[in-house]
């Protein structure tokens, strides 16, 4: 995102300004003014680290941290990716296809080769920048559903997946891994700093004038358009950013497992919706943020965990993980909604 | 619900309407049916022996299972509000599922088990609702995470590994002839169809959907309960999709964990291919059978021409299948241009 911007990208962290009331007073204000989703996300977040702490042995320890965060990054960078498509007003049934083939690309010209990491990670990245390229020229472009549209170029890219890597396999670079599962100054898992980097990033996107014109569009396409917004630009960037991020998150996955599965793709796609709704963005487009996203991921990863340490019977785990996650959902989306009027009402005027 | 959509009349007050040949042209329906054929008139130049009877009856009855379950998608999708339902495809597996154990190979607990396994079906096209109305939850995120609840509650029901088989019985009516040389499951399909369509051009209940899904504040106004309406689809969706089910199992006899999966967005795929438009209030049912036909064609003429197979697996059947569902979608399913 080096595209200059008029007014210079601000420096990320730095506040607005110098001379406002104490740091105290605004947090509490910001506090009072957070939209309700914020809350729902940020009660579902203490509630669940809390039911970790009580039922998982060594949360807090390095090592519970570091595998906890090993586990996030993957699943909250495919949200963070489809939270830029969403906020577009797009959505991405493709996003878990273009993670397992940008990943199944990198580990093939990987093989387990620290040398060829560079290339493979270039590659990989590439890879899904461009299958997110495509996703976008055919929404934007063509002006086909995005729903089906992304289906379909979804069963392209699994396609593709198969073909580079048939069957569950491959193996990462060392450094790759080990850099993964380190811990920065004792405590910090490096997924942890990652996940950081990710959300700052966004901040900065946010920032830029390209983050502006993505909320413009997805919130309404029309008036963006009487506003001299590129509609069709964005919404085609917005896919290839998406792609671009997907492609990390499938680089992640490499890291976090040591070996590339062509087969993961439906589930990835499933969670990184439910994580962008449990975190608040609004799937119409135009509301919400990568930040709440990441949230609702770590959130659902917490809550797969609980599943597990509760000592719930093998076979129920899956329904009660499911349970869960539509009770989540449901206190979610009861809480975005409340704003909403009844859609009787709604744009009565139009 | 608030989507942008224009409203009806001003596509009426256009000056001069398009003719006739024109129109035809521009309709899902013709257009789809045309693919169709083309399509399989394909199938039949690499491969003679398709034009025979018994595989087109084949052919049909392999995709009467899509268009059964297609039929619930359908009307999810009139009802607008951005409405779809991703669960149909692990609601028919629970309710084949649940079938196959109460018939356990036999017609003694015919009627008892298909009335189980689609009352359950009922009761997750109720919860679907619920989330939906109720809850306001968006119906993509709402019938995905049922596909969550579903699944577990049948590695949950089954323990990993299902039990029981068809019935007799319904073996036939799927498999074997009945009248004039033509499955059962093509007649109740047939029949279903007539039901449908119906129901959408004739039946109050079909106006109503229309109404609801072309604009809901309209149709409240206009002293339409739009939320009985919506819960109607919902349920009438699992409900279909339950039906298909049972009907794949008499098919394939036994069960499995992933029976109904690929239906999941074949079924919108078939609806959106139809002419039925994802934003609501447009479509019929005439279009995603059809629709149900050509994907089902597609996926045999892919197979014929043996695009794969051998060492690349299924890979390029489904990269050409993508492909081809972007050029039929091309031609028809595109949104309207920003600038009017």
């Amino acid at each position: 995102m080096s595209t200059p911007s008029r007014t210079g990208p601000p420096p990320p962290g730095a506040p607005e300004t110098a001379s406002g009331p104490p740091p105290l007073a605004r947090a509490g204000r910001a506090l009072l003014s957070a939209r309700m989703p914020t809350v729902a996300v940020a009660v579902l977040l203490v509630a669940t680290v809390a039911a970790s702490v009580a039922l998982q042995p060594g949360f807090f320890s390095p090592y519970g941290l570091s595998s906890s965060f090993a586990t996030f990054l993957p699943l909250a960078t495919i949200a963070a990716a489809q939270t830029v498509i969403v906020l577009g007003g797009g959505i991405d049934l493709s996003i878990g296809a273009i993670v397992t083939l940008s990943s199944a690309v990198s580990v093939v010209l990987m093989q387990g080769d620290d040398a060829r990491l560079p290339l493979a990670l270039a590659a990989g990245l590439a890879t899904g920048a461009a299958c997110g390229l495509l996703n976008g020229l055919v929404v934007a472009g063509l002006r086909l559903q995005p729903i089906v549209a992304t289906f379909a170029t979804g069963s392209m890219f699994g396609g593709a997946a198969l073909l580079v890597l048939p069957k569950p396999g491959g193996t990462a670079s060392p450094i790759l891994t080990e850099t993964y599962r380190m811990v920065v100054l004792a405590y910090i898992p490096v997924p942890a700093v990652l996940l950081l980097l990710l959300w700052l990033a966004w901040r900065v996107l946010r920032r830029h004038r390209f983050g502006q014109y993505l909320y413009a569009v997805g919130g309404d396409a029309g008036a963006a358009y009487s506003s001299a917004v590129p509609v069709s630009a964005v919404r085609v960037l917005s896919y290839t950013l998406g792609g671009l991020i997907a492609a990390l998150a499938g680089v992640a996955l490499l890291a976090d497992s040591g070996a590339g599965d062509p087969t993961l793709g439906t589930e990835l796609t499933l969670g990184s919706i439910a994580a962008l709704v449990i975190g608040g963005t609004r799937l119409r487009g135009g509301s919400g943020g990568v930040g709440g996203a990441i949230i609702g991921a770590i959130v659902l990863s917490l809550i797969q965990g609980l599943v597990f340490f509760a000592g719930v019977p093998t076979n129920a785990r899956e329904f009660v993980y499911g349970c869960v996650i539509i009770a989540a959902i449901a206190l979610a989306g009861l809480l975005t909604a409340r704003a909403a009027q009844r859609p009787a009402f709604q744009g009565a005027n139009r | 619900m608030s989507t942008p959509t224009v409203p009806a009349p001003a596509a009426q007050q256009a000056p001069e309407r398009p003719s006739a040949a024109r129109r035809l042209l521009r309709d899902p329906v013709a257009i789809s049916a045309a693919v169709t054929l083309l399509l399989w008139t394909a199938t039949v130049l690499y491969s003679p022996s398709f034009a025979g009877w018994g595989q087109v009856v084949t052919l049909l009855t392999v995709a009467s299972f899509l268009g059964v379950i297609a039929i619930g998608q359908t009307l999810v999708i009139i009802a607008g509000g951005e409405g779809i339902d991703l669960s149909v495809g692990a609601t028919a597996t629970l309710s084949a599922i649940i079938a196959s154990r109460f018939m356990a190979g036999s017609d003694e607990g015919f009627l008892t088990a298909v009335l189980l396994a689609l009352a359950a079906c009922c009761v997750v096209g109720a919860v679907n609702a619920v989330g939906v109305l109720v809850f306001r939850v968006p119906p993509l995120v709402m019938t995905l995470g049922m596909i969550a609840v579903v699944t577990g509650f049948i590695r949950l029901y089954t323990g990993g590994r299902p039990e029981g088989s068809a019935a007799p019985l319904l073996r036939t009516l799927v498999t074997g002839d009945t009248v004039a040389g033509i499955p059962g499951v093509l007649w109740l399909w047939l029949g279903l169809t007539v039901l449908v369509i119906w129901l959408l051009r004739r039946s109050p209940f079909g106006w109503r959907l229309y109404a609801v899904g072309g604009n809901p504040s309209t149709a409240y106004l206009s002293g339409v309960n739009t939320s009985a309406v919506k819960f109607a689809a919902y349920v009438l969706s699992s409900l279909f999709a339950g039906v298909g089910g049972l009907l794949l199992l008499g098919y394939a006899q036994n069960v499995y964990t992933s029976l109904g999966t690929d239906y999941m967005l074949n079924s919108v795929a078939a609806a959106v291919i139809g002419g039925t438009a994802l934003i609501g209030g447009v479509g019929g049912y005439l279009g995603t059978a059809i629709g149900a036909v050509l994907l089902t064609v597609l996926d045999t003429l892919l197979r014929v021409a043996q695009v794969g197979g051998g060492e690349w697996g299924d890979a390029p059947r489904q990269i050409i299948y993508g492909a081809v569902l972007i050029i039929v979608l091309t031609a028809y399913g595109r949104q309207r241009r920003l600038r009017q």
